[in-house]
């Protein structure tokens, strides 16, 4: 049972489709409801905006602690605003994160040296930095779509698993223990996505 | 390497069927929304962009039916575009499964709507269509298929747009759409050493060096055609293999 967390924020359906497509069988549901949530076995965290918009709507919902509990334990997928919350803090409105991973979530910065476009919106190549499970039959280099204009800059090398190059080379999948975050976004990252999808579905921790 | 260069089908619809026709006009059946969206995400395509063009209004609701069941097949980034008036209308196609919403003429009628809007849902998922035509040694904007002229310079605008909230920039040329005489690479240029988000290049495209062009010479982050890939000219799949010869980084 998949547990899709709704705090009021994104595109939770099109998580949700590409649960169902890849895996009919699986139980999904979108919830903000603690109780069900802490009773399902795989936790997806998306998200979609601004990060102070995102813990305020977490907290008013009150669902900091259980998603804090449920990440601790549970195979756990963060996606985006997902990813970026687990950090400690963000640049984003001075905002302090969940603080599940160390380092700090930074904007893009314009440069005269090599021009790039904001937000990072489009297919970029996803370089396998540590070895995962979640990587399974998805070779180094795959293009997974982007859409985001921050991103986490890890200050332990080791929760990073693969980087991607804007401008900066930047983490844009980690992991620790049963948390897998991409920056990226499965749903909408057609055939690699979908096997990212499957994977998590799969995976033991 | 880096982020890749996109290439995006646009399907106009109307009354829930694909058409294409020549400068807005002289509308041909191009087929099932749907089966044609399955086909473009299976040859490659990166995005697929809806432009809802129904002019009744009991067709209109069809468009959030389409994108619904789009959604639950394909997993690539949807926009859609056409008709849309207000936060209302574009929170209804993000909930129907769109990724980004494009506005065109409410933002001339209404330019808060896209400051509203990208607070509202983010700039990622905000667009803003621009309809251009080159009026003497500049550019304006037209609204209407490129009949009303707006007065409005069309680079000034694009800067205005970006500095409101959007997230992204549709730059269609109303001189060059459906001529099949590529890009307007020039304007597109212009814009694009402008603003700082990406922006698509739409218009004109009649064969695969048109695409290179706009992306060598407009500087376009994205391209897209309808009718070349439509009448099954050309494969996505082919288009990207053009492109890639051609040095451009793209998703393979």
């Amino acid at each position: 049972m998949i547990a899709i967390i709704d705090y009021g924020v994104g595109n939770l359906r099109s998580v949700h489709n590409a649960v169902r497509f890849i895996s009919p069988q699986t139980k999904s549901f979108i919830s903000s409801d603690p109780d069900k949530i802490i009773k399902a076995d795989r936790i997806i965290f998306p998200g979609q905006g601004a990060m102070p918009d995102c813990i305020r709507e977490l907290d008013k919902r009150g669902l900091t602690d259980v998603l804090l509990e449920v990440a601790k334990q549970k195979p756990f997928l963060g996606i985006c605003l997902g990813l970026q919350m687990l950090f400690e803090k963000s640049e984003e409105g001075n905002q302090k994160g969940l603080g599940l991973l160390p380092g700090e979530i930074k904007r893009f910065k314009l440069s005269d040296i090599e021009r790039i476009k904001i937000p990072h919106m489009g297919w970029n190549n996803v370089n396998q930095s540590n070895s995962h499970p979640m990587w399974n039959k998805i070779e180094t280099g795959s293009r997974f779509y982007f859409v985001h204009s921050y991103y986490a800059d890890v200050s332990d090398k080791d929760v990073a698993v693969g980087y991607s190059e804007h401008g900066e080379n930047f983490a844009c999948a980690v992991a620790k223990d049963n948390i897998f975050a991409t920056q990226f976004h499965p749903e909408k990252s057609a055939q690699f996505g979908l096997q990212l999808l499957k994977n998590f579905i799969l995976w033991d921790i | 390497m880096t982020v890749a260069k996109r290439i995006i089908p646009c399907l106009d619809v109307t009354d829930g069927r694909v058409v294409k026709g020549i400068n807005f006009v002289e509308l041909q059946d191009a087929g099932d929304p749907v089966e044609i969206a399955k086909k473009y995400n299976e040859q490659g395509a990166d995005e697929i962009t809806f432009l809802d063009i129904t002019a009744s209004s009991d067709g209109r609701g069809l468009i959030f039916d389409i994108i619904e069941k789009v959604a639950k097949q394909i997993f690539i980034p949807l926009t859609v575009g056409g008709g849309v008036k207000s936060c209302e209308d574009i929170r209804n196609l993000l909930n129907a499964g769109a990724d980004k919403v494009g506005i065109n003429t409410s933002a001339i009628n209404n330019p808060d709507l896209v400051a509203e809007a990208s607070a509202r849902f983010g700039s990622q998922a905000i667009v803003v269509a621009i309809d251009a035509k080159r009026v003497e040694d500049h550019w304006e904007v037209f609204t209407h298929g490129g009949r009303n002229a707006t007065g409005i310079d069309a680079i000034l605008w694009a800067e205005k747009m970006v500095n409101l909230g959007a997230g992204e920039l549709l730059i269609t040329s109303m001189d060059k759409d459906g001529t099949k005489t590529g890009f307007d690479n020039e304007l597109n240029k212009l814009i694009s050493e402008k603003v700082n988000v990406p922006i698509i290049a739409s218009g004109g495209v009649g064969n695969l060096q048109h695409l290179v062009d706009g992306v060598k010479e407009g500087g376009a982050d994205a391209v897209l055609a309808a009718s070349i890939f439509h009448y099954g000219e050309y494969t996505i799949q082919e288009a990207k293999e053009y492109m890639a010869k051609n040095n451009i980084e793209i998703r393979l």
